[in-house]
Protein backbone atom coordinates (compact mmCIF):
# COMPACT_ATOMS: atom_id res chain seq x y z
CA UNK A 1 0.00 0.00 0.00
CA UNK A 2 2.87 2.39 0.88
CA UNK A 3 3.63 2.43 -3.07
CA UNK A 4 0.49 4.55 -3.51
CA UNK A 5 1.70 7.35 -2.21
CA UNK A 6 4.85 9.37 -0.62
CA UNK A 7 4.93 9.89 2.97
CA UNK A 8 2.94 12.71 4.39
CA UNK A 9 5.44 14.74 5.35
CA UNK A 10 6.99 15.15 1.99
CA UNK A 11 4.79 16.09 0.26
CA UNK A 12 3.89 19.71 -0.66
CA UNK A 13 1.00 21.57 1.14
CA UNK A 14 -1.80 21.36 -1.10
CA UNK A 15 -2.99 24.64 -3.26
CA UNK A 16 -4.44 26.95 -1.19
CA UNK A 17 -5.75 28.56 -4.82
CA UNK A 18 -8.54 26.04 -4.67
CA UNK A 19 -10.23 27.63 -1.76
CA UNK A 20 -9.83 31.10 -2.77
CA UNK A 21 -11.22 29.67 -6.15
CA UNK A 22 -14.22 27.81 -4.82
CA UNK A 23 -15.85 31.19 -2.56
CA UNK A 24 -15.86 32.39 -6.23
CA UNK A 25 -17.19 29.35 -7.75
CA UNK A 26 -20.61 29.43 -8.23
CA UNK A 27 -22.58 26.84 -6.32
CA UNK A 28 -22.14 23.32 -7.81
CA UNK A 29 -24.66 23.07 -10.53
CA UNK A 30 -25.21 21.07 -13.90
CA UNK A 31 -23.18 23.51 -15.84
CA UNK A 32 -21.97 20.73 -18.96
CA UNK A 33 -18.35 22.30 -19.04
CA UNK A 34 -17.80 22.38 -15.14
CA UNK A 35 -18.44 18.51 -15.38
CA UNK A 36 -16.97 17.38 -18.60
CA UNK A 37 -14.45 14.27 -17.20
CA UNK A 38 -12.08 12.56 -19.91
CA UNK A 39 -13.44 9.42 -20.72
CA UNK A 40 -9.52 7.88 -20.40
CA UNK A 41 -10.09 8.95 -17.06
CA UNK A 42 -7.73 6.61 -14.60
CA UNK A 43 -9.47 4.05 -12.46
CA UNK A 44 -8.30 4.27 -8.92
CA UNK A 45 -10.59 2.16 -6.56
CA UNK A 46 -12.45 -0.90 -7.84
CA UNK A 47 -14.43 -3.94 -6.90
CA UNK A 48 -14.48 -7.56 -8.37
CA UNK A 49 -17.68 -9.67 -7.60
CA UNK A 50 -17.72 -8.31 -4.06
CA UNK A 51 -20.46 -9.37 -1.73
CA UNK A 52 -20.35 -8.65 1.81
CA UNK A 53 -22.47 -10.07 4.86
CA UNK A 54 -23.89 -9.48 8.47
CA UNK A 55 -24.05 -13.32 9.36
CA UNK A 56 -26.41 -14.61 7.26
CA UNK A 57 -27.64 -11.49 6.16
CA UNK A 58 -26.28 -10.45 2.27
CA UNK A 59 -25.69 -6.82 2.63
CA UNK A 60 -23.86 -6.57 -1.24
CA UNK A 61 -24.13 -8.97 -3.81
CA UNK A 62 -21.48 -9.52 -6.04
CA UNK A 63 -21.15 -5.71 -7.41
CA UNK A 64 -18.06 -4.86 -9.74
CA UNK A 65 -18.07 -1.28 -9.67
CA UNK A 66 -14.44 0.98 -10.53
CA UNK A 67 -14.20 4.27 -9.06
CA UNK A 68 -12.24 6.76 -11.60
CA UNK A 69 -9.13 9.07 -10.39
CA UNK A 70 -10.79 12.88 -10.07
CA UNK A 71 -14.14 11.84 -10.23
CA UNK A 72 -16.89 11.90 -7.94
CA UNK A 73 -18.87 8.68 -7.89
CA UNK A 74 -22.39 8.51 -6.21
CA UNK A 75 -23.92 5.71 -4.97
CA UNK A 76 -27.83 5.80 -4.26
CA UNK A 77 -30.16 3.69 -3.76
CA UNK A 78 -33.36 3.14 -1.63
CA UNK A 79 -32.82 2.26 2.75
CA UNK A 80 -30.98 -1.13 3.64
CA UNK A 81 -29.65 -1.01 -0.05
CA UNK A 82 -26.38 -2.07 0.84
CA UNK A 83 -24.86 1.13 -0.14
CA UNK A 84 -23.01 1.96 3.19
CA UNK A 85 -21.79 -1.57 3.16
CA UNK A 86 -20.34 -1.62 -0.02
CA UNK A 87 -19.26 1.71 0.73
CA UNK A 88 -17.21 0.24 4.13
CA UNK A 89 -15.97 -2.66 2.41
CA UNK A 90 -13.35 -0.16 0.39
CA UNK A 91 -11.41 0.72 3.39
CA UNK A 92 -12.18 -2.20 5.02
CA UNK A 93 -14.34 -0.77 7.43
CA UNK A 94 -17.05 -3.44 7.09
CA UNK A 95 -14.90 -6.12 9.04
CA UNK A 96 -14.81 -4.32 12.19
CA UNK A 97 -18.71 -5.42 13.03
CA UNK A 98 -18.55 -8.86 14.73
CA UNK A 99 -19.43 -11.73 12.32
CA UNK A 100 -18.74 -9.61 8.82
CA UNK A 101 -17.65 -11.04 5.93
CA UNK A 102 -16.16 -9.96 2.54
CA UNK A 103 -15.98 -11.68 -0.65
CA UNK A 104 -14.46 -11.20 -3.44
CA UNK A 105 -11.59 -8.01 -4.14
CA UNK A 106 -11.05 -4.50 -4.09
CA UNK A 107 -8.09 -3.15 -6.09
CA UNK A 108 -6.39 0.32 -4.74
CA UNK A 109 -3.89 1.50 -7.69
CA UNK A 110 -3.36 -2.05 -8.77
CA UNK A 111 -3.74 -3.86 -5.20
CA UNK A 112 -5.82 -6.02 -3.69
CA UNK A 113 -6.55 -4.36 -0.39
CA UNK A 114 -7.80 -7.89 0.73
CA UNK A 115 -4.78 -9.69 -0.23
CA UNK A 116 -2.97 -11.78 2.66
CA UNK A 117 -0.51 -9.67 4.77
CA UNK A 118 -2.51 -6.69 3.37
CA UNK A 119 -2.70 -4.44 6.88
CA UNK A 120 -6.36 -2.82 6.99
CA UNK A 121 -5.02 0.05 8.95
CA UNK A 122 -2.79 0.70 5.79
CA UNK A 123 -5.65 0.83 3.62
CA UNK A 124 -7.39 3.51 6.01
CA UNK A 125 -4.74 5.47 5.90
CA UNK A 126 -4.99 6.26 2.08
CA UNK A 127 -8.91 5.66 2.18
CA UNK A 128 -10.72 8.43 4.48
CA UNK A 129 -13.81 8.01 5.36
CA UNK A 130 -16.38 10.55 6.42
CA UNK A 131 -19.66 9.10 8.54
CA UNK A 132 -23.31 10.27 8.58
CA UNK A 133 -22.91 12.25 11.80
CA UNK A 134 -19.84 14.32 12.63
CA UNK A 135 -17.55 12.39 14.78
CA UNK A 136 -14.87 14.86 16.52
CA UNK A 137 -12.98 13.73 19.03
CA UNK A 138 -14.01 15.34 22.20
CA UNK A 139 -11.24 15.50 24.27
CA UNK A 140 -9.23 17.20 20.97
CA UNK A 141 -8.68 20.65 20.42
CA UNK A 142 -10.12 21.50 17.22
CA UNK A 143 -6.20 21.21 15.73
CA UNK A 144 -5.73 18.13 17.10
CA UNK A 145 -8.61 16.28 15.80
CA UNK A 146 -7.48 17.44 12.06
CA UNK A 147 -4.00 15.99 13.11
CA UNK A 148 -5.21 13.06 15.06
CA UNK A 149 -4.44 10.94 11.76
CA UNK A 150 -1.10 12.18 11.57
CA UNK A 151 -0.13 11.37 14.73
CA UNK A 152 -0.15 7.41 14.04
CA UNK A 153 2.02 7.73 11.60
CA UNK A 154 5.12 6.19 13.80
CA UNK A 155 8.22 7.41 12.28
CA UNK A 156 6.83 9.17 9.03
CA UNK A 157 5.28 11.56 11.81
CA UNK A 158 5.66 15.24 10.86
CA UNK A 159 7.16 17.65 13.56
CA UNK A 160 4.93 20.22 15.12
CA UNK A 161 5.63 22.72 13.01
CA UNK A 162 4.89 20.52 9.45
CA UNK A 163 1.38 19.63 11.32
CA UNK A 164 0.80 23.16 11.66
CA UNK A 165 1.28 23.39 8.11
CA UNK A 166 -0.91 20.09 7.31
CA UNK A 167 -3.44 21.13 9.25
CA UNK A 168 -4.16 25.04 7.97
CA UNK A 169 -3.90 23.06 4.29
CA UNK A 170 -6.83 20.52 5.71
CA UNK A 171 -8.96 23.06 6.97
CA UNK A 172 -8.60 25.30 4.07
CA UNK A 173 -9.21 22.46 1.78
CA UNK A 174 -12.34 21.86 3.80
CA UNK A 175 -13.31 25.57 3.82
CA UNK A 176 -13.14 25.55 7.40
CA UNK A 177 -9.88 27.72 8.45
CA UNK A 178 -11.22 31.37 8.35
CA UNK A 179 -14.34 30.28 10.78
CA UNK A 180 -11.46 28.44 12.84
CA UNK A 181 -7.79 30.08 12.43
CA UNK A 182 -8.30 31.83 15.99
CA UNK A 183 -9.69 29.13 18.01
CA UNK A 184 -6.79 26.12 16.95
CA UNK A 185 -7.10 25.27 20.60
CA UNK A 186 -10.75 25.17 21.35
CA UNK A 187 -12.70 22.18 22.01
CA UNK A 188 -14.03 20.69 18.41
CA UNK A 189 -17.09 20.20 20.21
CA UNK A 190 -17.88 23.80 20.36
CA UNK A 191 -18.32 24.09 16.98
CA UNK A 192 -21.97 23.88 14.94
CA UNK A 193 -22.89 20.81 13.40
CA UNK A 194 -21.61 21.71 9.86
CA UNK A 195 -18.35 23.17 10.84
CA UNK A 196 -17.87 19.52 12.78
CA UNK A 197 -18.46 17.72 9.73
CA UNK A 198 -16.24 19.98 7.99
CA UNK A 199 -13.99 19.45 10.35
CA UNK A 200 -14.08 15.99 9.85
CA UNK A 201 -13.76 16.37 6.13
CA UNK A 202 -10.23 17.93 7.20
CA UNK A 203 -9.00 15.09 9.55
CA UNK A 204 -10.32 12.92 6.64
CA UNK A 205 -7.53 15.27 4.04
CA UNK A 206 -5.02 15.50 6.36
CA UNK A 207 -3.32 12.24 5.86
CA UNK A 208 -3.81 13.14 1.80
CA UNK A 209 -5.37 9.96 0.92
CA UNK A 210 -5.83 8.60 -2.29
CA UNK A 211 -9.30 8.02 -2.13
CA UNK A 212 -12.46 9.80 0.18
CA UNK A 213 -15.66 7.79 1.18
CA UNK A 214 -18.49 9.90 2.24
CA UNK A 215 -21.03 8.16 4.09
CA UNK A 216 -24.21 10.38 3.93
CA UNK A 217 -22.32 13.20 5.00
CA UNK A 218 -24.94 15.99 4.85
CA UNK A 219 -27.97 13.77 6.63
CA UNK A 220 -28.00 15.40 9.78
CA UNK A 221 -26.79 19.02 8.68
CA UNK A 222 -29.15 21.39 7.71
CA UNK A 223 -29.58 23.19 4.20
CA UNK A 224 -26.80 25.63 4.67
CA UNK A 225 -24.30 23.35 6.10
CA UNK A 226 -25.15 20.63 3.04
CA UNK A 227 -24.77 23.36 0.69
CA UNK A 228 -20.95 24.15 1.84
CA UNK A 229 -20.32 20.25 2.21
CA UNK A 230 -21.40 19.59 -1.32
CA UNK A 231 -19.29 22.58 -2.48
CA UNK A 232 -16.57 21.25 -0.79
CA UNK A 233 -16.94 17.74 -2.30
CA UNK A 234 -17.28 19.12 -5.52
CA UNK A 235 -14.00 20.78 -5.20
CA UNK A 236 -12.16 17.30 -3.70
CA UNK A 237 -12.71 15.61 -7.24
CA UNK A 238 -9.97 17.94 -8.18
CA UNK A 239 -7.04 15.71 -7.05
CA UNK A 240 -8.91 12.87 -5.60
CA UNK A 241 -11.19 9.82 -5.66
CA UNK A 242 -14.18 10.59 -4.02
CA UNK A 243 -17.42 8.23 -3.30
CA UNK A 244 -20.60 9.42 -1.75
CA UNK A 245 -23.30 7.58 -0.88
CA UNK A 246 -26.52 9.37 -0.40
CA UNK A 247 -30.04 8.59 -0.66
CA UNK A 248 -30.93 12.10 -1.47
CA UNK A 249 -31.23 12.24 -5.17
CA UNK A 250 -30.83 15.52 -6.48
CA UNK A 251 -27.20 15.56 -3.59
CA UNK A 252 -26.28 12.93 -6.48
CA UNK A 253 -26.84 15.21 -9.38
CA UNK A 254 -25.42 17.83 -7.74
CA UNK A 255 -22.02 16.52 -6.58
CA UNK A 256 -21.24 13.81 -8.61
CA UNK A 257 -19.40 13.15 -12.09
CA UNK A 258 -20.92 9.67 -12.35
CA UNK A 259 -23.60 7.47 -9.98
CA UNK A 260 -24.74 3.99 -9.10
CA UNK A 261 -27.76 2.55 -8.20
CA UNK A 262 -27.77 -0.13 -6.06
CA UNK A 263 -30.97 -2.21 -5.12
CA UNK A 264 -31.14 -5.38 -2.51
CA UNK A 265 -27.44 -5.77 -2.31
CA UNK A 266 -26.76 -5.40 -6.18
CA UNK A 267 -25.62 -2.79 -8.78
CA UNK A 268 -27.97 -2.19 -10.82
CA UNK A 269 -26.78 0.79 -12.84
CA UNK A 270 -23.27 2.94 -12.98
CA UNK A 271 -23.80 5.97 -15.90
CA UNK A 272 -22.73 9.20 -15.91
CA UNK A 273 -24.97 10.98 -13.75
CA UNK A 274 -26.79 13.14 -16.43
CA UNK A 275 -27.37 9.75 -17.85
CA UNK A 276 -28.62 8.25 -15.23
CA UNK A 277 -30.99 10.69 -14.21
CA UNK A 278 -32.49 11.50 -17.79
CA UNK A 279 -32.28 8.77 -19.51
CA UNK A 280 -31.73 5.49 -17.12
CA UNK A 281 -30.83 2.46 -18.73
CA UNK A 282 -32.58 -0.02 -16.58
CA UNK A 283 -36.27 0.43 -15.53
CA UNK A 284 -35.66 -0.63 -11.59
CA UNK A 285 -33.24 2.73 -11.72
CA UNK A 286 -36.11 5.00 -13.94
CA UNK A 287 -39.32 3.49 -11.31
CA UNK A 288 -36.36 4.66 -8.10
CA UNK A 289 -35.08 7.73 -9.54
CA UNK A 290 -39.01 9.17 -10.48
CA UNK A 291 -40.28 7.90 -6.90
CA UNK A 292 -42.42 4.79 -7.73
CA UNK A 293 -40.45 3.46 -4.18
CA UNK A 294 -37.76 3.69 -1.92
CA UNK B 1 -62.04 46.87 18.13
CA UNK B 2 -64.48 49.03 19.82
CA UNK B 3 -65.63 48.73 23.52
CA UNK B 4 -69.36 47.55 22.68
CA UNK B 5 -67.53 44.88 20.27
CA UNK B 6 -65.90 43.58 23.50
CA UNK B 7 -68.95 43.60 25.67
CA UNK B 8 -71.08 41.68 22.68
CA UNK B 9 -68.17 39.07 22.36
CA UNK B 10 -67.48 38.76 26.31
CA UNK B 11 -70.73 37.72 27.75
CA UNK B 12 -70.74 34.35 28.27
CA UNK B 13 -73.19 31.83 28.10
CA UNK B 14 -74.03 29.69 31.04
CA UNK B 15 -72.96 26.73 30.25
CA UNK B 16 -69.81 28.86 28.73
CA UNK B 17 -69.12 30.12 32.53
CA UNK B 18 -69.16 26.93 33.91
CA UNK B 19 -66.92 25.54 31.54
CA UNK B 20 -64.55 28.67 32.65
CA UNK B 21 -64.76 27.70 35.80
CA UNK B 22 -64.31 23.91 35.63
CA UNK B 23 -60.77 25.21 33.58
CA UNK B 24 -60.21 27.58 36.63
CA UNK B 25 -60.41 24.66 39.00
CA UNK B 26 -58.28 22.57 37.01
CA UNK B 27 -55.84 25.04 36.81
CA UNK B 28 -55.93 25.83 40.67
CA UNK B 29 -55.91 22.07 41.47
CA UNK B 30 -52.74 21.81 38.98
CA UNK B 31 -50.73 24.40 40.20
CA UNK B 32 -51.48 22.97 44.52
CA UNK B 33 -50.07 19.92 42.88
CA UNK B 34 -46.78 21.37 41.42
CA UNK B 35 -46.30 23.32 44.57
CA UNK B 36 -46.67 20.01 46.72
CA UNK B 37 -44.38 17.77 44.27
CA UNK B 38 -41.47 20.45 44.33
CA UNK B 39 -41.68 20.73 48.33
CA UNK B 40 -41.24 17.15 48.39
CA UNK B 41 -38.21 16.85 46.06
CA UNK B 42 -37.01 19.45 47.43
CA UNK B 43 -37.21 17.68 50.62
CA UNK B 44 -35.95 14.79 49.46
CA UNK B 45 -32.74 16.29 48.20
CA UNK B 46 -32.54 18.24 51.94
CA UNK B 47 -32.87 14.88 53.51
CA UNK B 48 -30.55 13.12 51.09
CA UNK B 49 -27.46 15.37 52.11
CA UNK B 50 -28.65 15.86 55.59
CA UNK B 51 -26.84 12.79 56.69
CA UNK B 52 -23.91 13.78 55.50
CA UNK B 53 -24.03 17.63 57.18
CA UNK B 54 -25.22 15.89 60.34
CA UNK B 55 -21.70 13.96 60.83
CA UNK B 56 -19.60 16.49 59.48
CA UNK B 57 -21.10 19.06 61.88
CA UNK B 58 -20.67 16.52 64.70
CA UNK B 59 -17.63 15.57 64.09
CA UNK B 60 -16.14 19.18 63.77
CA UNK B 61 -18.11 19.74 67.19
CA UNK B 62 -16.31 16.81 68.91
CA UNK B 63 -12.84 16.74 66.96
CA UNK B 64 -11.93 20.26 65.81
CA UNK B 65 -11.01 21.01 68.96
CA UNK B 66 -8.27 18.15 69.16
CA UNK B 67 -6.70 19.45 65.54
CA UNK B 68 -4.00 21.14 65.85
CA UNK B 69 -0.03 21.42 63.98
CA UNK B 70 0.43 18.73 66.53
CA UNK B 71 -1.87 16.58 65.64
CA UNK B 72 -0.37 16.31 62.21
CA UNK B 73 2.87 16.08 63.16
CA UNK B 74 3.29 14.40 66.35
CA UNK B 75 3.22 10.52 67.01
CA UNK B 76 1.04 9.14 69.85
CA UNK B 77 1.61 10.18 73.10
CA UNK B 78 1.32 6.95 75.86
CA UNK B 79 -1.39 6.11 77.68
CA UNK B 80 -1.92 8.31 80.70
CA UNK B 81 -0.16 11.51 78.40
CA UNK B 82 -1.95 14.27 77.21
CA UNK B 83 -1.58 15.22 73.67
CA UNK B 84 0.20 13.98 70.80
CA UNK B 85 -1.29 13.53 67.15
CA UNK B 86 -1.35 10.67 64.79
CA UNK B 87 0.84 11.05 62.12
CA UNK B 88 1.82 7.50 62.02
CA UNK B 89 -2.03 7.20 60.90
CA UNK B 90 -1.95 9.57 58.78
CA UNK B 91 1.02 8.81 56.62
CA UNK B 92 0.43 5.34 56.74
CA UNK B 93 -3.27 5.80 55.43
CA UNK B 94 -2.10 7.61 52.45
CA UNK B 95 0.83 4.68 51.86
CA UNK B 96 -2.27 2.23 52.19
CA UNK B 97 -4.04 3.89 49.60
CA UNK B 98 -1.59 4.82 47.39
CA UNK B 99 -0.85 0.72 47.12
CA UNK B 100 -4.47 0.17 46.94
CA UNK B 101 -4.77 2.23 44.44
CA UNK B 102 -1.50 1.51 42.31
CA UNK B 103 -2.66 -2.32 42.73
CA UNK B 104 -6.92 -1.50 41.73
CA UNK B 105 -6.83 1.32 39.55
CA UNK B 106 -5.26 -0.73 36.55
CA UNK B 107 -6.22 -3.97 37.32
CA UNK B 108 -9.90 -2.78 37.30
CA UNK B 109 -9.95 -0.08 34.58
CA UNK B 110 -7.87 -2.90 32.51
CA UNK B 111 -10.80 -5.06 33.42
CA UNK B 112 -13.91 -2.58 32.26
CA UNK B 113 -12.16 -2.19 29.50
CA UNK B 114 -12.16 -5.48 28.48
CA UNK B 115 -15.77 -6.19 29.58
CA UNK B 116 -16.67 -3.07 27.41
CA UNK B 117 -14.52 -4.07 24.23
CA UNK B 118 -15.51 -7.65 24.21
CA UNK B 119 -19.22 -7.75 25.51
CA UNK B 120 -20.74 -10.78 24.46
CA UNK B 121 -17.74 -13.13 24.65
CA UNK B 122 -18.41 -16.21 27.45
CA UNK B 123 -15.27 -14.72 29.59
CA UNK B 124 -16.80 -11.22 29.64
CA UNK B 125 -20.15 -12.24 31.18
CA UNK B 126 -17.89 -14.64 33.77
CA UNK B 127 -16.31 -11.86 34.73
CA UNK B 128 -18.32 -9.38 34.92
CA UNK B 129 -20.50 -11.71 37.11
CA UNK B 130 -17.67 -12.48 39.29
CA UNK B 131 -16.82 -9.14 39.75
CA UNK B 132 -20.68 -8.23 40.71
CA UNK B 133 -19.79 -10.90 43.47
CA UNK B 134 -16.48 -9.60 44.66
CA UNK B 135 -18.26 -6.33 44.58
CA UNK B 136 -20.68 -7.59 47.53
CA UNK B 137 -18.14 -9.79 49.37
CA UNK B 138 -18.33 -8.74 53.14
CA UNK B 139 -14.76 -6.74 53.61
CA UNK B 140 -13.75 -8.77 56.78
CA UNK B 141 -13.54 -11.73 54.43
CA UNK B 142 -11.00 -10.02 51.94
CA UNK B 143 -9.33 -9.32 54.96
CA UNK B 144 -9.52 -12.82 56.19
CA UNK B 145 -8.34 -13.61 52.55
CA UNK B 146 -5.22 -11.56 52.17
CA UNK B 147 -4.16 -13.00 55.99
CA UNK B 148 -4.56 -16.46 54.32
CA UNK B 149 -2.96 -15.59 50.95
CA UNK B 150 -0.34 -12.89 51.89
CA UNK B 151 0.77 -12.17 55.55
CA UNK B 152 0.65 -16.24 56.42
CA UNK B 153 3.33 -16.58 53.69
CA UNK B 154 5.15 -13.53 54.27
CA UNK B 155 5.22 -14.81 58.41
CA UNK B 156 3.92 -11.28 59.55
CA UNK B 157 1.39 -8.32 58.83
CA UNK B 158 2.38 -5.97 56.35
CA UNK B 159 1.57 -2.44 54.85
CA UNK B 160 1.55 -4.37 51.56
CA UNK B 161 -0.83 -6.91 52.74
CA UNK B 162 -3.00 -4.32 53.65
CA UNK B 163 -2.57 -2.29 50.71
CA UNK B 164 -3.17 -5.36 48.05
CA UNK B 165 -6.59 -6.37 50.24
CA UNK B 166 -7.94 -2.93 50.04
CA UNK B 167 -6.85 -2.69 46.43
CA UNK B 168 -8.51 -6.38 45.84
CA UNK B 169 -11.54 -4.24 47.14
CA UNK B 170 -11.33 -1.66 44.41
CA UNK B 171 -10.90 -3.73 41.28
CA UNK B 172 -14.94 -4.17 40.80
CA UNK B 173 -15.96 -0.92 41.45
CA UNK B 174 -13.61 0.45 39.16
CA UNK B 175 -14.18 -2.05 36.66
CA UNK B 176 -17.57 -1.78 36.97
CA UNK B 177 -17.78 1.97 36.67
CA UNK B 178 -14.91 1.95 33.90
CA UNK B 179 -17.40 -0.64 31.41
CA UNK B 180 -20.17 1.42 31.87
CA UNK B 181 -18.65 4.73 31.43
CA UNK B 182 -17.12 3.66 28.08
CA UNK B 183 -20.35 2.09 26.87
CA UNK B 184 -21.11 5.72 26.98
CA UNK B 185 -18.90 6.51 24.34
CA UNK B 186 -20.68 6.16 20.94
CA UNK B 187 -19.40 3.81 18.46
CA UNK B 188 -19.22 6.74 15.69
CA UNK B 189 -16.80 7.80 17.69
CA UNK B 190 -14.69 4.82 17.64
CA UNK B 191 -15.56 4.05 13.72
CA UNK B 192 -14.24 7.52 13.22
CA UNK B 193 -10.81 6.62 14.75
CA UNK B 194 -10.49 3.07 12.99
CA UNK B 195 -11.20 4.80 9.43
CA UNK B 196 -8.31 7.07 10.45
CA UNK B 197 -5.99 4.60 10.61
CA UNK B 198 -5.74 4.12 13.87
CA UNK B 199 -4.85 0.75 15.47
CA UNK B 200 -7.43 -1.01 17.43
CA UNK B 201 -5.56 -0.56 20.78
CA UNK B 202 -4.92 2.68 19.96
CA UNK B 203 -8.51 4.03 19.23
CA UNK B 204 -9.04 2.04 22.56
CA UNK B 205 -6.71 3.85 24.62
CA UNK B 206 -6.70 7.52 23.02
CA UNK B 207 -10.07 8.11 21.81
CA UNK B 208 -12.38 5.61 24.03
CA UNK B 209 -10.81 5.72 27.02
CA UNK B 210 -9.43 9.40 27.40
CA UNK B 211 -13.37 10.07 26.23
CA UNK B 212 -14.74 8.22 29.24
CA UNK B 213 -12.07 9.83 31.37
CA UNK B 214 -13.59 12.23 33.33
CA UNK B 215 -16.49 9.35 34.63
CA UNK B 216 -13.63 6.23 35.27
CA UNK B 217 -12.15 9.20 37.53
CA UNK B 218 -15.19 9.76 39.42
CA UNK B 219 -15.49 6.06 39.96
CA UNK B 220 -12.26 5.72 41.05
CA UNK B 221 -12.57 8.18 43.79
CA UNK B 222 -16.00 6.90 44.77
CA UNK B 223 -14.02 3.37 45.28
CA UNK B 224 -10.60 5.45 47.09
CA UNK B 225 -13.31 6.99 49.45
CA UNK B 226 -14.99 3.80 50.28
CA UNK B 227 -11.82 1.86 50.80
CA UNK B 228 -9.80 4.87 52.92
CA UNK B 229 -11.86 4.31 55.72
CA UNK B 230 -12.81 0.87 55.59
CA UNK B 231 -11.13 -1.13 58.68
CA UNK B 232 -11.74 -4.65 58.69
CA UNK B 233 -9.57 -5.96 56.11
CA UNK B 234 -6.56 -4.17 57.51
CA UNK B 235 -6.93 -5.58 61.24
CA UNK B 236 -5.50 -9.03 59.25
CA UNK B 237 -3.12 -7.62 57.37
CA UNK B 238 -1.54 -3.93 57.97
CA UNK B 239 -2.69 -4.56 61.87
CA UNK B 240 -2.07 -1.20 62.91
CA UNK B 241 1.66 0.41 64.38
CA UNK B 242 2.04 2.75 67.26
CA UNK B 243 5.10 3.87 65.90
CA UNK B 244 6.99 5.15 63.18
CA UNK B 245 6.73 3.17 59.92
CA UNK B 246 6.63 3.63 56.76
CA UNK B 247 8.42 0.43 55.62
CA UNK B 248 6.17 -1.40 53.27
CA UNK B 249 7.10 -4.97 54.87
CA UNK B 250 6.14 -4.14 58.34
CA UNK B 251 2.65 -3.72 60.18
CA UNK B 252 1.28 0.13 59.44
CA UNK B 253 -0.31 2.58 61.37
CA UNK B 254 -3.86 3.52 59.66
CA UNK B 255 -6.37 6.23 60.46
CA UNK B 256 -9.47 3.76 60.82
CA UNK B 257 -7.45 1.12 62.73
CA UNK B 258 -6.55 4.04 65.29
CA UNK B 259 -9.73 5.60 64.95
CA UNK B 260 -11.08 2.13 66.26
CA UNK B 261 -8.03 1.75 69.26
CA UNK B 262 -8.88 5.27 70.40
CA UNK B 263 -12.46 4.62 70.66
CA UNK B 264 -13.28 1.88 72.75
CA UNK B 265 -10.65 2.97 75.22
CA UNK B 266 -11.92 4.33 78.22
CA UNK B 267 -9.87 7.73 78.14
CA UNK B 268 -11.42 10.94 77.54
CA UNK B 269 -8.93 12.30 75.89
CA UNK B 270 -8.31 9.67 73.32
CA UNK B 271 -11.75 9.99 72.69
CA UNK B 272 -11.35 13.40 71.89
CA UNK B 273 -8.44 11.85 69.22
CA UNK B 274 -10.54 9.59 67.87
CA UNK B 275 -13.08 12.21 66.82
CA UNK B 276 -10.39 14.11 65.37
CA UNK B 277 -9.02 11.13 63.27
CA UNK B 278 -12.93 10.68 61.67
CA UNK B 279 -12.24 14.41 60.93
CA UNK B 280 -9.12 14.22 59.50
CA UNK B 281 -9.90 11.16 57.29
CA UNK B 282 -13.26 12.68 55.87
CA UNK B 283 -10.78 15.20 54.89
CA UNK B 284 -8.18 13.03 53.38
CA UNK B 285 -10.89 11.92 50.86
CA UNK B 286 -12.30 15.41 50.39
CA UNK B 287 -8.98 16.49 49.02
CA UNK B 288 -7.51 13.46 46.70
CA UNK B 289 -11.03 14.32 45.50
CA UNK B 290 -10.72 17.62 44.45
CA UNK B 291 -7.14 16.98 43.61
CA UNK B 292 -8.21 14.35 40.95
CA UNK B 293 -10.97 16.81 39.75
CA UNK B 294 -8.44 19.38 39.47
CA UNK B 295 -6.29 17.10 37.65
CA UNK B 296 -8.57 16.19 34.79
CA UNK B 297 -10.98 18.92 34.99
CA UNK B 298 -11.56 19.75 31.07
CA UNK B 299 -9.03 21.10 28.71
CA UNK B 300 -11.39 23.24 27.54
CA UNK B 301 -13.55 24.69 30.19
CA UNK B 302 -17.33 23.66 30.16
CA UNK B 303 -17.60 23.82 26.48
CA UNK B 304 -15.66 20.76 26.16
CA UNK B 305 -17.57 18.40 27.93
Amino acid sequence: MSSALPPVSQRAPGSAAVVTERSRAPSPALTADARATSPTARVRLKTDHLSAAFGDAKAVRDVSIAFRDREVTAIIGPSGCGKSTLLRCLNRMHETVPTAHVEGSVTLDDQDVYARGVNPIEVRRHVGMVFQRPTPFPTMSIRDNVAAGLQILGRAKPSSKETDEIVEDALRRSALWDEVRDRLRDSAVALSGGQQQRLCIARALATRPAVLLLDEPTASLDPLSTQKVEELVYELRRDMTVVIVTHNMQQAARVSDRTAFMLSGELVELADTNSLFTTPGDPRTEAYITGRFG
Amino acid sequence: MTGSDVTRVARPSGVQRAAAERTRRTIRRRRGVNVVMIGVTYAAALVATLPLVFILAHLIAKGASSIDLNFFTQMPKPIGEVGGGMLNGIIGTLILIAIATGFGLPIGIGAGLYLAENRGTTLATAVRFLSDVLNGLPSIVMGIFAWQFLVRPMGHFSALAGGIALGAMMIPLVTRATEEMIRTVPTSLREAALALGYPRWRTSLVVVLRTALPGIITAALVAVARIAGETAPLLFTALGNAFWSISLNAPIAALPLQIFTYAISPYDSQHALAWAGALVLIGIVFVISLAARFATRSRFGRGGD
